[in-house]
């Protein structure tokens, strides 16, 4: 079932279902949504919850959390790029994949997903794209207009108009990177009137390449503490997740190295926060993967609607003390 | 975790997200009560539930959803009202904590007394669009829900309703209380409208009364030329009323529809209404409820509607009350609550806007609930590590403040004055003791089920387990002054007022007085010394009684980004600006309280220290 009518004019059904959201954000952008294609590669906790569709109630953490919520949103259709083989490790993180080995034996979580995602919203087309993620092209690219990514990062171009997110949980941590290239978008100030807005992105690379000693001190530990992490991973050919605590001494020894290259001091990046990320490891603390699927959904939602100040360009939460900050990174230029 | 034993209360938006962050955190022994069915537009984001359990109990459905993908935890779910008495005080004392997911004040307030009296810490919560909020209140640590005031919904003086709107919410109030009501409900229930013809002014007849046979197009263009013709030229009778007001204008059916053949056959234009419930919009083929209708149609609809509830609805007419989710009943209150409008120059809105503002419609997003269920999860879960220092009241904000979109703030301290002694204003000689229950003691106090003594005297109880003649007694006393009770209530009367399965308790000092300001002052009685939820709204040109109406949506025009935070938020939220030098523009600031809140800091400038150290530099306000 498609979402909006030949005219453009949502259906009764979509109007019934959709009532509440559209007193939020209005027709108009739920007409957007229903047109919008997201990719998803990835299906961990958080994305989950992004992509979520009240289907079987497969449970995963953050990807799916993020799942659900765009499904339920309404938008046109969903990819879901996943080869990992369905493991018990799954089961426990993911609620879209019900613990019943004779539904979800030998099918990767894209497959079980799918399926999951489907029930919770019939009028979104959920769809499995096969392949790793790290592989695909630019030309596969351009039949979407999101892409979602969590862990790998993705370094292939894309066209002007996709947008892009990366998203990130360790244990009670995590991190949202957006890159939205040249975003316009209708801000609405106080008053009821209505502003015309645009702002441009710097990409992935640029935002994880900045010198440190251009940040502003206040910047949260967390980014400098992953990409500590990052590195470490990326040199001990480690996939995303794969430490533990006892890589403690050379994760301190590789942040000493980037500090003084960076020229910064170490103690902007305590060793206590080190540690909770590498003790982390692939784990994902529930209700973070909650918190940050439904920013990330949040924000899909604006982006595709054009209504709304986008995050600009990093978030990041840390239960510990409760705070979900925006860092704008690389920082403006101060005037 | 494995051992707590949660109770939730509500499985709606934020329960059905609560539910499943809980079973996934490893939670295994939840309770959840809630009273309601599952409805299409909940689908949007009470994701346990689909289409196939419309009308199912959503405690129910939601229990067998989790289970299945967790089917070895206990969830016991109560379809019921937690304002029963057998949720009493024995039963909250079960649990190792309580989270609330409700949507309404009244048990909100009825739910924090409970856990105070049974000593069980309490995680409250609250979203609307893109805001959310999540408190914390333990006895003896932290402030309790209710210290804060919260805004009561909105009520309207009768006068705004009945002669001199200026707002699209007061044509929908009247639409639906008074113009719905007199035709479709209760004939025994009060009513404000004028009934009166011009034809019949000394007589008994009711002109809102269809006479035998009375041909139904007739009928209905007779009560249209009534309420939007006659009752309005009556209005501008009085000169005095519209010296600083725009006068509004009558209008006829013959002016709103003058090309329209006025038909004597009753039937309705359509056989589509055969199949599917009756609607006017489908009669006359408006198929957008987004479209702003204009006086023509808007008039159409009202006649057509008006002629289907008879038609197709007679059995219901006499016993209707007002529901968002009957089209009919939507159609005819928006119809109506338009051409009152274009008569006093108020502008249209469409059936969509209408529905929202006539069934107190609350916008609502699946994200917003998501990340709400997640800070109640992690606030529950230091709560029942008993990490006292560490909770937090979590904030989500829709424009960031201080580059923070998710904001803590520390709970306050308990609230030394919680109930201190009230004073109530009254006039004792003309005021009944029904009034004073349930303008004060049941309204304000938010008592369930109050009990109240004049000294050692009970002059009233209510409950279950009544004798007949006690009830009859009560009842007899109910309809009598304060002055003339068997133990009579004068100036410097002490009432006692108690709610056994509340376990509140207090006083009331009477002051009597003769005469009170009727616009200042409405229901006839001032109580003085009650630091609870406040009734924010102003009355212009007050009555003695007000139409109560929950439409909380004051400006139908603003959509979700304009929407503030709510008061009780912004309260705290100013308070923290105001400590610090770069705050962000946080607009709508309203009065600053005494006590200031302080936002959480962490370590700041001084890059000396090696580790992070999560107890410095935090202002300390708990014990």
């Amino acid at each position: 079932m498609d979402g909006a009518g030949a005219e453009g004019e949502l259906t009764a059904q979509e109007t019934a279902l959709y009532d509440r959201q559209i007193r939020v954000w209005g027709v108009d952008a739920q007409k957007r949504l229903s047109k919008a294609h997201v990719l998803v590669c990835g299906m961990n906790g958080t994305t989950i919850e992004v992509v979520l569709l009240p289907v079987d109630l497969i449970f995963a953490c953050l990807f799916f959390k993020f799942c659900k919520n765009i499904v339920l949103a309404g938008v046109g259709s969903l990819s879901l790029m996943d080869d990992h083989v369905v493991t018990e490790d799954d089961l426990n993180a993911n609620f879209l994949i019900p613990p019943d080995e004779s539904i979800y034996g030998g099918r990767s979580r894209a497959e079980v997903c799918c399926d999951s995602l489907k029930d919770f919203n019939p009028m979104v087309r959920v769809y499995v794209e096969k392949g790793d993620p790290s592989l695909i092209n630019g030309e596969f690219l351009d039949k979407f207009d999101i892409i979602v990514v969590s862990g790998a990062s993705l370094k292939t171009k894309r066209s002007k108009r996709i947008a892009f997110y990366a998203i990130d949980c360790k244990d009670s941590c995590g991190e949202i990177f957006v890159d939205l290239q040249k975003h316009s978008y209708i801000q609405k100030k106080h008053g009821g009137e209505t502003e015309q807005q645009e702002l441009t992105y710097p990409s992935l690379q640029e935002a994880i390449s900045v010198p440190w000693s251009n940040l502003p001190r206040k910047t949260t530990k967390l980014y400098f503490a992953m990409r500590v992490l990052e590195n470490y991973e990326l040199s001990e050919g480690r996939s995303p997740g794969e430490t533990t605590l006892s890589d403690i001494p050379a994760v301190l020894a590789l942040r000493k190295d980037m500090c003084d290259k960076m020229s910064i001091n170490e103690s902007q990046i305590p060793t206590a926060l080190m540690e909770r990320l590498l003790a982390a490891g692939k784990k994902e603390h529930p209700p973070v993967c909650a918190i940050l699927g439904g920013i990330l959904g949040q924000e899909v939602i604006k982006s595709i609607s054009c209504k709304g100040d986008p995050i600009n360009n990093l978030f990041y939460f840390d239960a510990a003390d409760g705070k979900g900050v925006i860092e704008d990174i690389p920082p403006p230029p101060a005037n | 975790m494995q051992a707590a034993k949660v109770l939730m209360v509500g499985a709606g938006g934020i329960g059905c997200e609560l539910l499943k962050t809980l079973a996934l955190s490893g939670f295994t022994d939840i309770h959840i009560i809630d009273l309601d069915t599952i409805e299409v537009s909940n689908l949007n984001r009470q994701f346990l539930f689909r289409q196939s359990h419309v009308g199912q109990s959503k405690a129910k459905v939601a229990r067998d959803a989790v289970l299945k993908f967790r089917p070895n935890i206990n969830i016991t779910p109560y379809h019921a009202n937690v304002k029963d008495s057998n949720f009493n005080v024995e039963f909250f004392k079960q649990f190792n904590v309580v989270l609330n997911g409700l949507d309404n004040l009244d048990a909100r307030r009825h739910v924090n007394r409970l856990c105070l009296a049974a000593e069980v810490p309490l995680v409250e919560s609250g979203t609307t669009g893109f805001l959310g909020q999540v408190t914390v209140h333990v006895k003896g640590k932290t402030e309790c829900y209710e210290c804060q005031p919260k805004p009561v919904p909105k009520s309207y003086p009768v006068c705004t309703i009945t002669s001199t709107p200026s707002k699209f919410v007061h044509c929908i109030v009247w639409a639906k209380d008074l113009l719905f009501a007199k035709l479709f409900g209760d004939k025994n229930q009060d009513n404000d409208l004028n009934v009166r013809s011009k034809d019949d002014s000394n007589s008994k007849t009711d002109v809102f009364e269809r006479s035998v046979d009375e041909d139904l197009s007739q009928y209905a263009q007779r009560i249209y030329d009534h309420v939007f013709g006659y009752n309005i030229e009556t209005a501008l009778a009085n000169e005095e009323t519209w010296k600083n007001r725009r006068k509004p204008c009558p209008i006829y059916v013959k002016d709103a529809l003058p090309e329209d053949a006025v038909q004597l056959n009753g039937s309705s234009k359509d056989h589509k209404n055969e199949e599917h419930e009756p609607s006017a919009m489908v009669s006359l083929g408006l198929r957008n409820p987004q479209e702003i209708w204009s006086l023509a149609d808007n008039s159409r609809v009202f006649l057509e509607a008006l002629k289907l509830f008879f038609e197709k609805r007679e059995k219901e007419i006499g016993n209707l009350i007002f529901d968002k989710d009957d089209q009919l009943a939507v159609e005819f209150v928006t119809a109506a609550a338009n051409i009152r409008a274009s008569s006093f120059g108020i502008p249209l809105h469409s059936l969509f806007e209408a529905k929202g503002v006539a069934g107190n419609i609350v916008h609502a997003v699946a994200t917003t609930n998501a990340i709400i269920a997640g800070l109640i999860v992690i606030e529950a879960i230091k709560v029942l590590k008993g990490d006292y220092q560490n909770y937090r009241m979590m904030y989500c904000l829709e424009h960031p403040t201080r580059k923070m979109l998710l904001m803590p703030v520390e709970p306050f301290e308990p609230n030394e004055s919680c109930y201190t002694p009230l004073v109530l204003e009254v006039n004792t000689k003309t005021t009944k003791l029904r009034e004073v229950i349930e303008k004060v003691i049941k309204s304000k106090l938010g008592m369930n089920l109050p009990l109240v003594m004049v000294g050692a005297s009970l002059v009233f109880e209510d409950g279950e387990g009544l004798e007949p003649d006690e009830a009859a007694n009560y009842a007899l006393n109910l309809e009598k002054v304060l002055a003339e009770l068997p133990a009579p209530v004068v100036n410097d009367t002490k009432l006692t007022v108690e709610d056994f399965q509340q376990e509140l308790k207090c006083s009331i000092n009477i002051k009597h007085r003769d005469e009170f300001d009727e616009e200042k002052e409405p229901d006839g009685m001032v109580l003085a010394g009650w630091s609870g939820p406040v009734d924010k709204q102003v009355t212009s040109n007050g009555n003695k009684r007000s139409v109560p109406s929950s439409s909380s949506a004051d400006d139908v025009n603003s959509t979700a980004e304009d929407v503030s935070l709510k008061p009780g938020m912004k309260r705290k939220l100013n308070e923290i600006l105001e400590s610090h030098e770069n705050s962000d523009t946080l607009q709508n600031k309203s009065d600053v309280g005494s006590s200031s809140a302080q936002l959480v800091e962490d370590d700041d400038d001084d890059l000396v220290m090696l580790d992070e150290d999560p107890k410095q530099g935090k202002k300390k306000r708990l014990q």
